[in-house]
This record gives structure tokens, C-alpha cells and sequence, in this order.
């Protein structure tokens, strides 16, 4: 399949030194998609917005159009960025939080003139410190150019944003537990159901979560409408998106690419692109959307970079990170290394994932140290199915939040996919990858 | 809840309006907005659980109670405790799926969980053990070296935390911040690591950390004086009531071996949900102790030495008959808010039917008067807790009656009542309060007056709108007004005088009396003050009723508390002395406000009978030492702040000698010459019933009866039946250790119906017409009292405020080793401009000085008081002494001048 050469939606700027500056924001056109938008009413925004069917691009990919009609009805307070970007090899929001601030704040206002909502939250992780510092400098220029502020433009509307330094937690990416943190409490995800942010959110008002990427995509779709948007991609999945490449290619980075019209070969394998896998190697795996989701095998590299094609096949496009193990990969280091950090990162309020995540993690690791038994492999898919029923895909849970059901996805997928691997550790007593 | 329910009365009230659906194919009613885990339990479906706690909010977090609910998207498990009941909601409690999560569950829950049970005290009544057995997996499968924390640490001097054996449910986190309102503890860390913690400098010092105990799930947190005493298996239980102070929480009271354990709090709707205050659960330890008093002891000699009843008796009866021949006034009685009501109302009877004195005072100058307590419309804590306006007339509740604080701050904090503060200083409830008005010691009837006739309150500082924003508050009924005494260094009639102007100016309000001694308002019922005779009767009113039950009563009313011992001190009228005191539990050398003169007068009377159960200063001065039963050696009934009247258990047998109140009463009444008929306890109640107009109906069956293990509250009339219901059975998991709740017998209904007085009588019913004297009305308004008249300041003194604090210098926590290191030393609180023209910092000193008292004590400045009032904690080191050698009862307020050194 031909690569598809569609426009720079969110990455136009890029190429330049000073992309995070006022004065090349402007120079670019900057700030034009948020005065298109202040000509209109705030339902013609969000009707535009719905025409572009843009999905969101926090990972759980819920249309952004049909999240704000929800709340439209209902008077919203608040508007919250999740820009709280810390799974391992997801690194696209970070991008463009550091080199594009501008473009993130005009979408933020854009999406607040379409909500009517007067108060706005940009929580951005903690670690990035420079972006942290370029977004807020962002802010301030912005807030002197008048594209936020008090009456914005001269059009009557007024909107106040707060950028807020995440504390070093990956659990606050978790929009409830965003919102906790935000009220200056402990980082423990909310349960829903009953009461989804939409209804109780921030301060127990209703509250709009949103992800840096999905506002960044906001300019463009004003500037440029949102039949433009929608006839990129294909199905659900419009527009373009950012597709986060690590691993084992010779080309890590982030890649803007015409959702469904590009395949994970042409992400990984393409010269300008990923440029295929180091070494002469082969490909061993790869995982599609981030550490949560089950992992693909070279049978399933033919797939387009679609939200519905993947889930189809059995796994997610999820935050868009692709990660790629070449065939020196140790699967069950690998599995390993995923769960430790989930295990980390667990919040620790619900048994299932404070209590099972560490202990897979121990399984796992006395199997790579050659201590396992061959009866963990029933063990360790057990006390996954306690923390995910079925271990299936899209998966069940039993825990407060998604982060427990994210846990089995890498073991689950090892176990299946390299079953022989386990038992060579198993019987050799080591890992054969040394 | 609360009244509504009382008044239909019933346990298995039927639940009318309500949601319908079903579990496990079974068609069951919830509540509106009631929980799954709560209904399903109602149905008779219990649902493992260990977070959820009925008590406090639900967070889903143990994941132990996750049923299968169905949904648009099939059948899903969500946790029962966070999902409320929907009509035509289908849920399955018992689906392998179910099962496999409860399984799941135990089994991470057990992984790090360290199974050290042989040596956790919450081996054999532990949820996670009693849970596992029930539905967790039957051997574990993990090999990996479980988590390791040092253990147990120390979070307060009462608490230890074991963070291997915790859960984190977080149950003792969320009591702290939600229903005691201090966030003490809390989590630290996250993931596996995640522990519960104390903040850095910052202890638990909360009055109520015992209850984070009790309520722990596993071992995680043990007290320290139950800590290894006993295995649950082994322990003997009975419920009764906490008589610490007037709140009456309910208890199950445990023993072994004839010592005392542990107290549980038992969860009563009416009163106590549950909770009680550290004071009350680990001050029973008292019981225990190795100073207690007995036997019987004569001073011969100059020394106690041990007799026999029959001498100590003898002595006592020889002693009151020479004084009774003076003039029976010439004996006073003082205390006996520490005796059940049928102790309280044997010494009654004995005191005013037979000795012909009306000195008897229960209440030791800490109190208010009987006629206003007695006589204003009473209300119950259910009605504060549900009324729309509480006003607070009284010291802070936190410190005097602090499961009432529970219920008041659950009150303002979760539910609508706005609270109205008139108090010298800063309260524990003033965070809570709508409005706080502040005012000096003898200006709050001026105080209640500018409120409730427009003028211009005494303190001028208050908030500008606060005067207007509580009256309008006060406007708005329901109002109920907590009165007791904001300060012992003020006459209480100053107080009373403020509450007479209230019920006046709002002839709805209902009254919540805050006066601390545990059954101080039982002694009152059963008459033990001057000036009322037994079932809420002014003297002259029941002069002819108790002439037919007694024989004579007194011919005058009698003095107070301070009168009986300004008399003794010989500062009285000469011909009007005191020269016999019966000490009847209390101390006045270390209760009474003005020690100096409770000094005078136990060294100048000729005669003092001490009725004690541990030793105190006021022996040095007894001629006779009486031993008496405690708290859980006696049977009988007390009687809490509501007027709500609750059995007491008996779990041990008195030490030695010891007797029962009602027991001493009634024998030196033979040594007296006269009987009283009385052979068991259940006798004098039966009297209590027959002659105590206010009990009338509320018979030994009513007593007995299965609703009325939540107690009675008097009067019983049939138009109101205040029998509290109980949601039986009690929840296992929410107190673990309480295993079972003593049922006694015959339902309330059978039990009202077999109670003749109950079932066509009660107090308002016509007289029986036989011929005898008619039935004495119940007090009602707030009585005559004389109000002494308060000088103004003079402009050079500042005028003291003593109040209370829990932990202090008295008998409760001095002879309970865990609690007497509590009591911290106070400073004299003043306002930091008073401080900042003396030239004095916090931490420094000033002297004090009255006519006759001086004292150097260190001094803090609080923001809260007014100018030239200052505050100081009453029974706690003050310098070098105690704030009661400041204080002079021969002065309606006091003021001292305050200098720096």
C-alpha cells in the first residue's frame, strides 16, 4: 500500500526552531482557526467539530463531538486537559506540548467557546519540565495577545486557563483520578458507574476531559472545516493521527499519518518512516496502542492504522504508541517489564490490581530468573482472569479503573504467542536470551 | 430517621415506598437510594464485604462485595456497596463468576497478608478470617516472600498499626476524616507499597482513634490496653451502656475471668451509631484497678482501718442521727450522678423520706438547676440531629459529651441543621457553626436578650450581620438549644437565666441537657437535688404523693451543692451549719469549681461518709469509707442526657465487699430504723415505675423487652412511643467482636402490652380513684431560680472562663494508666491584644490576682475570646495548681487582674 501524503494537521509546525513562540504561531496562522470559530455560534463549533467525527486521542478513542453533546445539554464548568502522558514509549502528546503550545491553548479555547465554559485546566505531567515551562509561557502570551483572557478577540467571550504540574503519578492520566489530583487529592481514580465526569466531575461539577492531541486537532478543523477533517482516514477513524514508533526500528519518533490509509508495515518498515528493524533483524512482535494492549505478531503487520480495524483484530490503537521487538526479544522480559511498571503504577486502592499486579510481577520475574514452575503459566493467566474476567479483548474487570484489566493484556499475550519461550526458561532455569 | 421511626416503633416496619428488583431470582424491596449490599442484607442475602462500613460513605474499594448486576451489555460485576438499588435491577449474588471474584479477592487479599492470627488479637473474631472461611479459596498458590513492614508501630499512645496485616480499606482513614472530622491518618505511598500513616509532627491524637480499631477489618490496629489481654473466644459479653458521661452509648461490655476486657460500641440508631469516645471505651480499665476500695473503713485513730458492714454501717447511723437531731438540714448529700437511678433513687428516698434532709445535690457546682433541666421541653439527640436550627448554650462539646459531637458535626456537616454558637471561646463545633456570637462569663442572658428582642449584645464585636443572620436562624423551627455550662468559673443560673430567656422567646424550642456526669440526669429524675422529689416533681408538688409512699418528706427545700458546703465552711447564717456530709461517689476536693472552699468545708465538718469505689483526695478527710459497686458490676438502669432510660449489664462481681448503691441506701436505712422495702434491684425499679411520675409505664417487662434494648425514653406515653428501633441483626463485619445482641425475650409490642401502666396509663393519665392522694404533675417551663446580679467589670480585670476539656485531673482518667498520660498541662487563653499591652508572648507568664488568691501560669493567646476574658481548662495542671484556686463561688463571675511578672 502507497503511503499517503495527507496534510500536517497538528505536526505543520514542527520544522521550526521557534515553533513554540507567539511570534511564529502567528506567522503561521496561528490563532486564525480560533477567531473563525468566535464568528460562529459556540453549537455551529461543536457541530463542526461532530462533522469532523474527530476521535479522541487519549487512548480510549470516544468521538470528542458526541463526549461534548452529552454535556452541552447540561451547563458545564469546567473544561480539563489530560495532557498526563507517562506509559512507557507514548510520547506523543509530550511533542506537542513542548514544540507546539500554542496550537494545544487555541484548541483549549476553541473547545471552551463550543462548551461556553469559563474555566479551563491544562494538567500536563509533571516531568515535562520544559514543556511544562513553554506552555505556560504560552499562556502568558496568549493571555497578552488576547486569545485568552477577558473578552477573547473582542468577541464577549472570556475564558480563564490554569496550567497544573502533574506530581509524578501515571495513575492521574486516568481521567477521574486526574480530576482528584486537580482537587488537590490523593490520585485515586472515582468508580464509575455510577457518576462519569459528564455528570460529577471537578469540584463535583460537570466537567469535560480531553486530551492534548485531541484539542491540538481543533485550529485546523475550524480553519478548515470539518468535511476537510472527515475525508481523511477512513470509517470511523477521520482525520490524521499522531503515531508514537519505539522499539526496535531504525527510525524511532512521532509520525502524523492518515488514519486507516496507512498499515503498521508502512509504519515500521517505510524508509521515511520507521525504516524496518535494526540489524538485519526480524520482527518478532509488536504492540499497537500502548503497553495495555495485547500485542500483534508479523501475521497481523498488513493491518491499517485504524481505530476499528484494530479492535477488530483483537487488540487497540489505544494512545497510538507502537512498540516493535525484534526477534532477540525476550518475551517473557518483555511481559516483565510492562507488568513492573503497571505494578508501580498501580494506585493501590482496589485489592485486584494493588495485590495482583505485584504479584505477576514476582511470577514473572522468578520465571525469567529460571526459578518458574510450569504450573505458573495457569497460575499467572488465573490471577489475571481475577483481575480481568475471560482475559479477553475488549476486556472485563473487577477492579475500580482500567489500569487493573491493562495489567494481563502483555503476559496473556506472551503466554499465547510464545508459550515455548516460558517453558524453555522454565526447564533451562534462565532466561536463553541471556 | 430517628423520631419517625420511633414513632411507628416498629423493627419490621414495612418499607412503603421503596424500589423493586431482584436477587438471585428473588423479588426484594429496597429503599429509596438504598445500596445493593444494604438491601440485599435486609432480604436476608448477606454479600461478603470489607470496606463498606453502614456507617460511612462506600468507596468500592475492597472489591469484596462485587455482584453480577445486569445491564444493557449483559450481566456485569460492580461493587454492591456503590450501586444504588434500581426497580427491576436483577442481581446474582451466587453465580460461579461471582464466586470466582470473591475467590480472587481473598486470595490477593491473604498474598501479603502475613497469617500471624495465633498472635493477632482479631484471631477468632477477624472478618478476613471469618470471610475466608466462608468464601475464600482453600490454600493459597503463592510461593513469592510476602511484603515486610516493621511491626506494629506506634500512631498514638492508645493505637498501634500493623501495616502488614492491613487491607487498606481504608475504614479507619475514612472514620477519621468523615466522622470525626480529623484527617489524622491517612495513605502513603501507592501500589503495594501503599500504608497507612500518620503526618510527619502530626499524631493521632483524635478523642475518638479507638474506634478505628473496632472497626478494623483485620489485626492492622490494635489498642494498646487490650493488646494481648485476651483471645475473643475466650471472653464473656454483655451489652449495656457507657456511663463515662451523659450520652449513654451503648456497649458490649466483655470480660474474662471476672476482669474487664474491652468496651465495643454497639450500633443504636438513637444515640451512638456505633462510636464512643476513647474516654469512655478505655476508661472502664477503672474496674480493674488495683486501688480499689474493698471493704468498709472507720477512722479510728486518726486512720482507716477495715470493718465490717455492720460497724461501717452502725457508724454512719450514729454519725446522721446526731446530726439529724440538730435539724435534718444539717445533713448534706453531694453526687450520686455515678449511681444507677436505682441507687440514686434508694439514696433519695433514704435522704428525704427518712433523714427529712432536701441537701442532696447530684450535681457539684458543674451543674444547672434541677427545676429548668427538668422542667423545659427535652429533646433527643435524633431531634437536634434533624432539627433545622441547634443552638449551642454549653461548653465544647467535643471535650464534655464527645459522641454528641459526632452526632452534631454528622448533623451540620452531612445534613441540614444550621447551629448557632452563643459561647465565650472557640468550640470544636464553631468550624461547623452558621454563626458564632461571642460573649463574657455572666452576659449570656444579655446575650440571648439582644437576640431575641433586637438590642445590642453585650460584646459588641461580633460580625457585623451575625446578630440578624441568628436570629433569622433561630426563627426557622425546628429549634433545639443544648444548654449545659460554658464555664464553671460562672454561677450556672447565669447560664440557666439565658435558657429561661430562650424558651421563652421560643415557646417551640426543645431542650438537649449538656450536663456531663454520666447518669447526672437519672439522679435528677429520681429526685437526688434540692427542691425536687423522684419522677420530675417540685417538693411542694409532691408533697402529698410521696407523704403516702414515704411517710414524711422534707419540710423546706435544702441546699445545692456550694450552699451544703459554704454551710459546712461555716460561711453561712450561724444556727444553719452543715456538720454531716455524705459523699455519695464524687470529690468535690478535685470536681467542685472552688477548691479552696471545698476544702474549707470537708476539714470543718464533723462528720464525712465517703461512698467511693477507688480512693481520692476527699478520703483524708472520711470518717467512714463505704465501698460501692462500679460501672459493669451492678445491674439496674441509667438514664442519658435525652431522659432516654437504658438497662445496664452486669458482667463482674464487685471486688470484696463492695455493694451496690441501692444496697448501702437501703441497709443504713435498717441501721436507720426504717425499711424500704427493697431486696433486689428489680424492686426499687418496680417502685420507681409506681411513684416516679415522669417512668410511670415503664415497667421492668417494657425494660426487658426486644425494642428496648436501644432504651426508653421518659415519660413513656402511648401518643409517642419513644422506643428506638434497631437494625438487627448487628452487622458482623461492621463490629467485628460484637458477636451477638442480647435479646431479651418478648417483643416490644407484647412487652407495652403486658406493662398494665403502659398499655392504659402513662404520665398525663387520669388518677387511679381510690381515694389517695392525687398524682403530682411533671415540672414543666423552666422553674424559679434567683439570678445573682453581676457587676460590670471594672475596666483593670480581665473575667475567667473555666471550661472543660475531656482528659483532666479527675477520678475517670486518673486511675486508668493509658489515659492519665494524656492529660497535658494548660495555659490561661487570652486575647492577644489583652497579651500585647502587657508586653507577654505565648509561652510566657503572667500572674493572676484576686482578693485572695495569686498564681503564676503561662499564658497563649486565642483569638477566639473576647477582650478581657480569659480562658483556662478546669482539673488540668494551671502553673502550679489548677484554675479551680482561682476560682471564689462566694462571686457570681470571676475577675482577677491579670499582670505580667
Amino acid at each position: 500500500m502507497a503511503i499517503a501524503d495527507p496534510p500536517k494537521i497538528v505536526t505543520s509546525r514542527l520544522g521550526f526552531d521557534d515553533s513554540h513562540t507567539l511570534e511564529r504561531y502567528l506567522a503561521t496562522g496561528g490563532y486564525e482557526g480560533l477567531r473563525t470559530a468566535l464568528a460562529k455560534t459556540p453549537e455551529d463549533v461543536a457541530a463542526e467539530v461532530d462533522a469532523a467525527s474527530l476521535l479522541g486521542r487519549g487512548g480510549a478513542g470516544f468521538p470528542a463531538g458526541r463526549k461534548w453533546s452529552m454535556l452541552r445539554k447540561a451547563a458545564v464548568t469546567y473544561l480539563v486537559v489530560n495532557g498526563d502522558e507517562s506509559e512507557p514509549a507514548t510520547f506523543k502528546d509530550h511533542l506537542l506540548v513542548e514544540r507546539d503550545p500554542h496550537q494545544l491553548i487555541e484548541g483549549v479555547v476553541i473547545a471552551a467557546y463550543a462548551l461556553q465554559v469559563t474555566r479551563v485546566f491544562i494538567f500536563v505531567r509533571g516531568e515535562f519540565a520544559l514543556g511544562l515551562e513553554r506552555v505556560q509561557a504560552a499562556l502568558n502570551d496568549a493571555y497578552a495577545h488576547g486569545a485568552v483572557g477577558r473578552d477573547i478577540f473582542g468577541s464577549g467571550f472570556s475564558v480563564d486557563v490554569v496550567v497544573h504540574p502533574g506530581a509524578g503519578a501515571y495513575i492521574c492520566g486516568e481521567e477521574t483520578a486526574l480530576l482528584e489530583s486537580l482537587e488537590g487529592k490523593r490520585g485515586f481514580p472515582r468508580i464509575k458507574p455510577p457518576f462519569f465526569p459528564a455528570a460529577i466531575g471537578l469540584y463535583g461539577d460537570p466537567t469535560v476531559v480531553n486530551n492534548v492531541e485531541t484539542m491540538s486537532n481543533l485550529p485546523w478543523i475550524m480553519t478548515n472545516g470539518g468535511a476537510a477533517f472527515a475525508a481523511l482516514g477512513a470509517g470511523r477513524s477521520t482525520g490524521t493521527r499522531l503515531f508514537a514508533l519505539a522499539g526496535h526500528v531504525n527510525n524511532p519518533g512521532v509520525f502524523e499519518l492518515e488514519m486507516v490509509k496507512t498499515t503498521f508495515n508502512d509504519l515500521i518498515n517505510a524508509p521515511r518512516l520507521g525504516g524496518g528493524v535494526p540489524h538485519g533483524r526480524g520482527l518478532k512482535a509488536f504492540i499497537p496502542g500502548g503497553v495495555s494492549a495485547p500485542w500483534f505478531g508479523p501475521d497481523q503487520i498488513d493491518l491499517p492504522l485504524g481505530q476499528d480495524e484494530v479492535a477488530e483484530a483483537g487488540s487497540m490503537l489505544g494512545s497510538g504508541s507502537i512498540v516493535v521487538m525484534d526477534d532477540h526479544t525476550c518475551a517473557v522480559r518483555a511481559a516483565w517489564r510492562i507488568t513492573k511498571f503497571f505494578s508501580r503504577e498501580s494506585c493501590g486502592q482496589c485489592t485486584p490490581c494493588r495485590e495482583g499486579s505485584g504479584w505477576l510481577e514476582r511470577i514473572m520475574d522468578r520465571i525469567e530468573r529460571g526459578e518458574g514452575r510450569e504450573e505458573d503459566l495457569d497460575l499467572l493467566l488465573d490471577a489475571c482472569d481475577n483481575i480481568s474476567p475471560g482475559v479477553a479483548w475488549p476486556p472485563q474487570q473487577t477492579t475500580i479503573c482500567v489500569l487493573g484489566p491493562s495489567i494481563p493484556s502483555s503476559i496473556s499475550s506472551a503466554i499465547t504467542m510464545f508459550r515455548d519461550e516460558f517453558l524453555v526458561h522454565i526447564k533451562e532455569g534462565g532466561c536463553p536470551y541471556g | 430517621m430517628g423520631d419517625q421511626d420511633a414513632e411507628t416503633g416498629g423493627t419490621d416496619a414495612p418499607v412503603d415506598e421503596g424500589v423493586e428488583f431482584t436477587i438471585d431470582g428473588r423479588t426484594v424491596r429496597a429503599r429509596k437510594g438504598e445500596m445493593l449490599i444494604a438491601a440485599a442484607e435486609r432480604a436476608g442475602t448477606f454479600i461478603p464485604r470489607f470496606c463498606y462500613h453502614p456507617r460511612m460513605e462506600p468507596v468500592g474499594m475492597c472489591r469484596m462485595c462485587l455482584v453480577e448486576v445486569s445491564g444493557p451489555r449483559g450481566a456485569t460485576l460492580m461493587p454492591s456497596c456503590f450501586i444504588e438499588a434500581a426497580p427491576g435491577m436483577e442481581i446474582v449474588t451466587d453465580s460461579a463468576k461471582v464466586k470466582k471474584a470473591q475467590d480472587g479477592v481473598l486470595e490477593f487479599l491473604l498474598i501479603n497478608h502475613p497469617l500471624d492470627c495465633p498472635v493477632c488479637d482479631k484471631g477468632g473474631e477477624c472478618p478476613l478470617q471469618d470471610q475466608t472461611l466462608a468464601y475464600g479459596p482453600g490454600e493459597s498458590r503463592f510461593v513469592e516472600e510476602k511484603r515486610h513492614f516493621e511491626k506494629p508501630i506506634p500512631i498514638s499512645d492508645l493505637v498501634l498499626l500493623d501495616r502488614e496485616r492491613c487491607i487498606q480499606c481504608s475504614r479507619c482513614t475514612r472514620f477519621a476524616d468523615e466522622v470525626a472530622g480529623e484527617a489524622q491518618i491517612d495513605f502513603i505511598g501507592r501500589g503495594e507499597q501503599i500504608q497507612i500513616g500518620t503526618f510527619p509532627e502530626l499524631p493521632f491524637t483524635s478523642y475518638f482513634s479507638g474506634n478505628t480499631v473496632q472497626i478494623c477489618p483485620v489485626g492492622a490496629l490494635t489498642a494498646t490496653p487490650y493488646r494481648f489481654t485476651a483471645r475473643p473466644w475466650d471472653l464473656d459479653q454483655v451489652e449495656s451502656t457507657c456511663t463515662t458521661c451523659s450520652v449513654g452509648c451503648r456497649v458490649a461490655v466483655q470480660s474474662s475471668s471476672n476482669r474487664l476486657t474491652r468496651l465495643l460500641g454497639i450500633d443504636i440508631d438513637p444515640v451512638n451509631h456505633g462510636w464512643l469516645c476513647d474516654k469512655g471505651r478505655f476508661a472502664a480499665d477503672a474496674v480493674n484497678s488495683e486501688d480499689r476500695l474493698t471493704e468498709p473503713m472507720i477512722r479510728k485513730e486518726g486512720a482507716l482501718v477495715a470493718v465490717s458492714w455492720h460497724e461501717a454501717l452502725e457508724a454512719v447511723a450514729t454519725g446522721l442521727k446526731a446530726a439529724v437531731a440538730e435539724r435534718p438540714e444539717s445533713v448534706g448529700i453531694i453526687g450520686g450522678a455515678r449511681l444507677t437511678n436505682e441507687g440514686a433513687y434508694a439514696w433519695a428516698r433514704l435522704a428525704k423520706g427518712v433523714l427529712g434532709t432536701d441537701s442532696v445535690d447530684a450535681q457539684i457546682g458543674d451543674g444547672l438547676p434541677a427545676e429548668l433541666v427538668l422542667g423545659l421541653p427535652r429533646a433527643t439527640i435524633d431531634q437536634a440531629a434533624s432539627a433545622s436550627t441547634v443552638v449551642l448554650l454549653t461548653g465544647d462539646v467535643r471535650e464534655e459529651l464527645p459522641v454528641l459531637f459526632l452526632r452534631l458535626r454528622a448533623a451540620a456537616v452531612d445534613g441540614d441543621v444550621a447551629i448557632v454558637e452563643l459561647s465565650p471561646q472557640a468550640t470544636s463545633l464553631t468550624a461547623h457553626a452558621e454563626v458564632s456570637l461571642r460573649y463574657g462569663p455572666g452576659d449570656a442572658a444579655a446575650l440571648v436578650d439582644a437576640l431575641v428582642s433586637g438590642g445590642t449584645p453585650p460584646n459588641a464585636a461580633a460580625e457585623p450581620g451575625a446578630l440578624d443572620r441568628a436570629r433569622q436562624l433561630m426563627g426557622e423551627g425546628p429549634v433545639v438549644v443544648i444548654v449545659g455550662r460554658p464555664s464553671l468559673a460562672e454561677d450556672g443560673e447565669l447560664v440557666a437565666d439565658a435558657a429561661r430567656k430562650l424558651s421563652a422567646a421560643l415557646p417551640e424550642a426543645r431542650f438537649l441537657p449538656a450536663l456531663r456526669r454520666g447518669n447526672v440526669l437519672g439522679a435528677l429524675d429520681m429526685g437526688l437535688a434540692p427542691g425536687v422529689l423522684p419522677g420530675r416533681v417540685a417538693l411542694e408538688d409532691g408533697r402529698a404523693w410521696f407523704e403516702e409512699a414515704w411517710g414524711s418528706v422534707p419540710l423546706a427545700r435544702g441546699r445545692g451543692t456550694a450552699d451544703m458546703l459554704a454551710a459546712a465552711a461555716g460561711d453561712q447564717a450561724e444556727g444553719s451549719a452543715v456538720t454531716a456530709l455524705v459523699l455519695l461517689g464524687a470529690d468535690p476536693l478535685t470536681d467542685f469549681p472552688d477548691r479552696r472552699l471545698a476544702e474549707r468545708a470537708l476539714d470543718a465538718a464533723d462528720f464525712v461518709v465517703a461512698v467511693v469505689t477507688a480512693p481520692g483526695a476527699a478520703l483524708d478527710h472520711a470518717d467512714v469509707v463505704l465501698p460501692a459497686a462500679e460501672a459493669h458490676e451492678r445491674p439496674g438502669t441509667t438514664t442519658n442526657l435525652e431522659g432516654r432510660v437504658f438497662r445496664l449489664g452486669q458482667k463482674l462481681v464487685p471486688p470484696g465487699q463492695a455493694w451496690p448503691d441501692w444496697m448501702i441506701a437501703g441497709e443504713l436505712a435498717v441501721h436507720l430504723g426504717h425499711d424500704l422495702g427493697f431486696d433486689s434491684v428489680g424492686t426499687v425499679w418496680d417502685e420507681i415505675e409506681r411513684v416516679a411520675v415522669s417512668h410511670r409505664g415503664i415497667t421492668r417487662t417494657v425494660l426487658d423487652a426486644h425494642g428496648a434494648a436501644d432504651g426508653v425514653v421518659a415519660p413513656l406515653s402511648l401518643s409517642k412511643v419513644s422506643l428506638a428501633r434497631r437494625n438487627a441483626p448487628l452487622d458482623p463485619v461492621a463490629v467485628p467482636g460484637v458477636e451477638s445482641v442480647e435479646r431479651q425475650g418478648a417483643s416490644l409490642q407484647a412487652g407495652l402490652a403486658a406493662s398494665p401502666n403502659a398499655a392504659a396509663d402513662g404520665p398525663e393519665a387520669a388518677d387511679p380513684s381510690d381515694g389517695g392522694p392525687s398524682r403530682p404533675a411533671v415540672l414543666s417551663g423552666p422553674g424559679e431560680f434567683a439570678v445573682p446580679h453581676v457587676a460590670p467589670a471594672d475596666g483593670y480585670s480581665v473575667r475567667l472562663v473555666a471550661s472543660r476539656v475531656l482528659y483532666d485531673g479527675g477520678a475517670a482518667v486518673a486511675s486508668v494508666s493509658t489515659l492519665a498520660g494524656l492529660v497535658a498541662p494548660g495555659a490561661l487563653r487570652a486575647n492577644p491584644h489583652d497579651l500585647d499591652e502587657l508586653g507577654v508572648s505565648s509561652g510566657g507568664q503572667v500572674r493572676l490576682r484576686s482578693a485572695t488568691a495569686s498564681a503564676v501560669v503561662p499564658v497563649e493567646p486565642d483569638a477566639s475570646l473576647p477582650r478581657k476574658v480569659v480562658a483556662a481548662d478546669f482539673n488540668v495542671p494551671l502553673g502550679d495548681g489548677t484554675v479551680a484556686d482561682l476560682i471564689d463561688r462566694a462571686f457570681p463571675v470571676v475577675d482577677l487582674r491579670m499582670e505580667s511578672l
